[in-house]
């Protein structure tokens, strides 16, 4: 059997570390692609240039800044603002920046971008006459949303869905190099310490791989869910 | 240049991060930054075209073993690779005594070495992807001259099949652009290797973080724009003609 030199349980933590911080930052990186999709979509032309602002600086970054930024300047930001909260009302408010929290609002926000892109293009995709029928039927703004547009729009997202799951899966790794111990920063103490970094990385990379490929099959059941009434015929 | 440089120094004399010796830090890394980056390209590029045509192979012990490098390199961190390769190279028995470890000793071969296999991997998938939409018929018309397979592909397949392939390997090429700030993580001077070091020497995240993340915006911008221009020369007969 292979030896582990003890590491196995501290890999373990490392991999569900991994899995929690890539699930979290999926959250909020659809709840911010829908927000940016909707401003980018929208007519207010404020509204329209924020999102634009947003997505092309954040794609033009590498991760690995955007993530350097957050996590060192996020803590002097966050202490500037606690300083004139004390100077101003003498609140006294210590705010500690965790590489955990850094790590999920930075994923996040960067594939909130991606996710707006996939979004929009999935939201114009949906036949107009869709949304007019819905409206004809005395829907609201909201109703015809939650019943006929994102319904019919995830048919056409989860392909960018799933590829963009992919990539930020991938993205996780590079919080080990802000002290977050996820799996790959575990593996690269235990190759450090024991010398074999084979054993090591080849395991992280192996999980990555079961992470990846169990997803896929996921977003293969999504996709033929939301594909109900759309299959083609044989 | 003299001028320019007092000119420059009078510019930066209320300023105490980005001091001529600082900028010229930012400036060697983006030297590295660029080799890096084209090397590993330019490397994977050539990689990547025999692999994508043996990877369409009819013979499954010429598909697979591609398939299989592709689905690993795709599917794992860059990271990853970089660790396995980086902390590997040591622990190769006998390396330490040949020639080999001058160059390998550095950080540098390592990372080019993980970076062009992990680019040459999504540089075959997308070739892949051209080659396999090509057209039928112009396959068939190749046969009809009584091509051989391989001035079929010279002359038929892949020339329309880099175009197909232009905006995807666009794409691919500002990926590998920043997938290279991982380089600073096995101590290269690369333009991210600057910024924290000049972090780390000033304390000032914002200063020199979002300068090197401007840096890297135009360079984004720059490879944008080149791509934009030569797909309008090389796709300009897919565009519909204007009325």
């Amino acid at each position: 059997m292979i030896d582990l030199h003890g590491y196995g349980p501290r890999l373990a933590e490392g991999a569900l570390i991994t899995i929690e911080l890539a699930l979290l930052s999926l959250v909020l990186a659809i709840v911010l692609g829908l927000l940016t999709a909707s401003a980018k979509m929208s007519r207010s032309r404020v509204a329209h240039g924020i999102g634009t602002l947003y997505t092309t600086v954040i794609r033009g970054v590498p991760d690995l800044v955007l993530m350097m930024l957050m996590f060192f300047g996020g803590q002097i930001g966050i202490n500037m603002v606690t300083d004139q909260l004390y100077e101003r009302f003498g609140w006294d408010i210590f705010v500690n920046v965790n590489a955990f929290v850094a790590g999920v609002i930075t994923i996040g926000l960067i594939f909130g971008a991606y996710m707006g892109e996939t979004f929009r293009g999935a939201f114009l995709a949906v036949d107009s006459g869709q949304i007019e029928a819905g409206r004809a039927y005395g829907m609201n703004h909201w109703l015809v949303f939650r019943r006929i547009r994102f319904p019919q729009m995830m048919r056409h997202a989860i392909p960018g869905l799933s590829n963009n799951w992919m990539v930020l899966l991938k993205t996780t790794a590079l919080v080990s190099v802000i002290g977050l111990t996820d799996m790959v920063r575990v593996a690269a103490e235990a190759s450090k310490a024991t010398r074999e970094p084979f054993t090591f990385m080849i395991i992280v990379a192996a999980v990555y791989l079961l992470i990846a490929t169990v997803s896929e099959w996921g977003f293969a059941r999504l996709q033929k869910r939301y594909d109900v009434g759309y299959r083609e015929a044989d | 240049m003299e001028a320019l440089m007092t000119w420059l120094e009078a510019q930066l004399a209320d300023n105490s991060i980005f001091t001529l010796q600082t900028l010229g830090y930012y400036g060697e890394g983006l030297v590295t930054t660029v080799q890096l980056v084209f090397l590993s390209l330019i490397i994977g590029l050539v990689m990547a075209v025999p692999l994508a045509i043996g990877r369409g192979s009819k013979h499954r012990w010429v598909s697979l073993p591609i398939f299989l490098y592709c689905y690993v390199f795709r599917g794992t961190p860059l990271l990853v690779q970089l660790y396995l390769i980086y902390y590997g190279v040591v622990f190769v028995d006998g390396i330490q005594e040949t020639w080999l470890w001058v160059i390998l000793e550095k950080p540098f071969v390592p990372a080019l070495i993980a970076f062009t296999l992990n680019t040459a991997a999504y540089t075959t998938e997308i070739f892949r992807g051209a080659i396999k939409s090509t057209a039928r018929g112009e396959i068939e018309a190749a046969r009809a001259y009584g091509m051989s397979r391989g001035l079929m592909l010279r002359r038929i397949v892949l020339p329309s099949a880099f175009r197909r392939a232009l905006p995807a390997y666009g794409n691919e090429v500002i990926f590998m652009l920043h997938a290279s700030a991982i380089a600073s993580v096995v101590t290269i001077m690369d333009l991210t290797g600057a910024a924290r070091f000049v972090y780390a020497r000033y304390y000032a995240p914002f200063d020199a973080f979002l300068f090197v993340a401007a840096i890297y915006l135009c360079l984004t911008f720059a490879i944008l724009y080149l791509f934009r221009y030569l797909e309008r020369r090389l796709l300009a007969h897919l565009k519909p003609a204007s009325g």
